[in-house]
C-alpha cells in the first residue's frame, strides 16, 4: 500500500466511514475522490462509509464526491480549488463538466456530440 | 554518457543532418532528399510560412545550430521572404557543414533532391567517422511535455517526472517546463519557488498573460480527450501539469530559443508577447517539443495518459505513460510504465529514478520508442517574442 493510499484509508476511518480502496483521496481538503481503476456499472462501492450503487462506469482518473457538494461550491482537489459546482452534488456521484465549470476558461469536449454521432467511448 | 563536441563547447547526443524547407513550397522536395536516409538520423523540419517572421528565423538558427545536429541542408523555392543568407552564415560560424539548394536556380524538383542527396550522402558518411568524447550530467539539458493529459497524468506520470528533474537538476543539468497556459491556478505557489523575488513576480506575469491570451482565444489548453480522460477543467489539469516541475527552486524564466546558461530548474514561456495575433500559442505537442528543444534540451520527457504516440526531429523523445490501461493498449510506444504508481507496485521515486535513467541512457547507445518507431514530427508556425527581461535570469 502507498503512503498515499495509506493516509486516504486512515483518512475515511477518521470520517467515521470507509472508502472503496479503489479510490484515491489525494489531499486531506479534497471535497472528490479519483478513480484509480475503472469501477463498473452497478457496483456497490462505499465512500466515506455511504453505500453508493454506481449508476455508469466510472474509467480510471474520474471523480466522485466524497460529500454532497453545493451549487457554486468550489471542488477541491489535490487541495487546490479547480472549479466550481454547476448544481448540487450528492457525495459518490460523479463530478465532472456536467456539474462543474472552470473559473477560468470554459471546458471544450465532445461527450454530447459523442452520443449524438454514436461515437466509440 | 559520450556525446559530440560542437564549436560552441556544447555536445550532442545525437549526431543528425537536418534538412530544412524554408517555405513549405520546398517542403517535398526537403522530404524526398531524406526519405533514402530515413533510418540514419536525417531528419526533416522547417517553416510553412512565405511572410518574415523573426520568432521562426531564430527558432531555425537555433535549431540547426542544437548540439544534436551534426550538419545542415536548407531547401529553398527561391521566392519565400525566409533570410536563408543569414541562416546559412549562423550554422556556418559554427563550423557545420551547411549547404543551400535554391529549386528555382537549380533547375527544379528532380535536379534539387538529386543535389540534396548527394550533399547528405557526403556528410553522413563524414559525421559517421566522427569520434565522441565524454559528457557530464552538467551538459545536459532536458525539457518535459505533457499531452493526451488525463486523470492519471498528475497524479503518476508528471509527479514521476518531477521526481526525475529534482534528480537531474541535483546533478547539475538543466530543466525546462513550459506551457503557461498549463499553469493557470498555480502561478502564487510556483512564484513562490523562484531564487529571486522578482523573477517570482515575472513567472506570475508569464501565467496572467497566459490567462489573458487563452481568453481572448476563447478555449484554455484543454482537448477534447483530456475531459474523456476524467480532467473536468483547465485549472485541474493545470495542477497536474505543474507537478512535472518537480520541487527544485526555479532559476529562470526564458522564451523560445534562450538556452539555459547554467544548470537548474527553467520556466519557459510559450506565449507571444503583445496583442493575440497569431492564433493558439502552441497548436499542437510538437510546437512546444520545438521550441524546448530550441532552448537546447537534447532529450524531452513527454507525459501522456491517453496515448500519445509522437516523438520529434533532432532530440529523442521519452514517452512516460500514466494510465495503466492505456499502457497494456500501447507498451510499443512507452519507455516508461508510471501506472505502476496506480497499481501499487512502484512508487513515484522508483520510476523517477528509472526516468532518470532511461534519459542518461541516450547518452550511451540507448534509442526511444519514439526514434525506433522512426517519428520525427516537427512543426514550426508565426509567433512574437520581446526578449526577456533583467530579472529573468538572476546571477545564480
Amino acid at each position: 500500500m502507498s503512503a498515499t493510499q495509506d493516509q486516504f484509508t486512515q483518512e475515511s476511518r477518521r470520517m467515521g466511514g470507509e472508502t472503496d480502496r479503489r479510490l484515491l483521496l489525494l489531499d486531506k481538503d479534497d471535497n472528490v475522490l479519483v478513480a484509480t481503476t475503472r469501477i463498473r456499472s452497478g457496483e456497490a462501492i462505499r465512500v466515506a462509509g455511504l453505500a453508493v450503487t454506481l449508476p455508469m462506469d466510472l474509467p480510471i482518473g474520474h471523480k466522485l464526491a466524497r460529500r454532497a457538494i453545493s451549487a457554486g461550491e468550489k471542488i477541491v482537489k489535490y487541495g487546490a480549488p479547480i472549479g466550481s459546482a454547476t448544481e448540487a452534488i450528492a457525495a459518490g456521484a460523479h463530478v465532472h463538466v456536467h456539474n462543474v465549470k472552470s473559473d477560468y476558461t470554459p471546458t471544450y469536449h465532445l461527450e454530447s456530440e459523442r452520443s449524438s454521432y454514436g461515437g466509440h467511448p | 554518457m559520450r556525446g559530440y563536441l560542437r564549436s560552441d563547447g556544447r555536445k550532442g547526443i545525437r549526431n543528425t543532418i537536418v534538412v530544412g524547407y524554408l517555405v513549405e513550397c520546398a517542403h517535398h522536395v526537403a522530404r524526398e532528399i531524406a526519405l533514402p536516409f530515413r533510418d540514419r538520423d536525417v531528419h526533416v523540419i522547417g517553416f510553412p510560412g512565405c511572410y518574415p517572421n523573426s520568432y521562426a528565423e531564430r527558432m531555425m538558427e537555433r535549431l540547426c545550430t542544437h548540439p544534436n545536429v551534426g550538419a545542415v541542408l536548407l531547401v529553398s523555392l527561391g521566392c519565400e521572404s525566409f533570410n536563408k543568407y543569414k541562416l546559412e552564415h549562423v550554422v556556418r560560424e559554427t563550423g557545420r557543414p551547411v549547404k543551400t539548394i535554391v529549386i528555382q536556380a537549380t533547375g527544379g524538383t528532380r535536379r534539387s533532391i538529386l543535389e540534396g542527396q548527394t550533399f547528405v550522402a557526403a556528410e553522413r558518411a563524414a559525421l559517421d567517422a566522427m569520434a565522441t568524447v565524454p559528457m557530464a550530467v552538467e551538459e545536459l539539458v532536458v525539457g518535459t511535455v505533457c499531452g493526451g493529459s488525463d486523470g492519471t497524468s498528475g497524479i503518476t506520470g508528471n509527479p514521476a517526472a518531477g521526481r526525475a528533474f529534482d534528480m537531474l537538476v541535483e546533478d547539475g543539468a538543466a530543466c525546462i517546463f513550459e506551457e503557461t497556459g498549463e499553469l493557470i491556478g498555480c502561478e502564487h505557489i510556483m512564484a513562490a519557488r523562484a531564487i529571486t523575488p522578482a523573477l517570482g513576480k515575472e513567472l506570475e506575469a508569464s501565467v496572467a498573460k497566459a490567462a489573458k491570451y487563452y481568453a481572448t482565444m476563447g478555449y484554455g489548453s484543454f482537448a477534447a480527450g483530456n475531459a474523456e480522460g476524467g480532467l473536468t477543467t483547465i485549472e485541474e489539469k493545470s495542477m497536474g501539469a505543474y507537478a512535472k516541475s518537480g520541487a527544485s527552486p526555479i532559476s529562470g524564466l526564458i522564451k523560445p530559443g534562450d538556452i539555459p546558461p547554467r544548470g537548474g530548474l527553467f520556466l519557459l514561456d510559450v506565449v507571444p508577447d503583445g496583442d493575440v495575433r497569431w492564433g493558439f500559442p502552441n497548436i499542437n505537442d510538437n510546437a512546444e517539443i520545438a521550441e524546448l528543444i530550441a532552448c537546447g534540451s537534447h532529450v524531452i520527457l513527454f507525459v501522456t495518459g491517453r496515448g500519445s504516440v509522437v516523438g520529434s526531429a533532432i532530440s529523442p523523445v521519452v514517452k512516460i505513460c500514466a494510465n495503466p490501461e492505456t499502457y497494456r493498449r500501447m507498451a510499443d510506444d512507452m519507455d516508461v510504465d508510471a501506472g505502476r504508481i496506480l497499481e501499487g507496485t512502484a512508487s513515484l521515486d522508483e520510476v523517477g529514478r528509472e526516468i532518470r535513467d532511461v534519459v542518461l541512457g541516450l547518452g550511451e547507445g540507448g534509442r526511444t520508442k519514439s526514434e525506433e518507431l522512426g517519428h520525427q514530427e516537427f512543426i514550426l508556425t508565426y509567433k512574437s517574442f520581446e526578449p526577456i527581461g533583467p530579472a529573468c535570469l538572476p546571477a545564480a
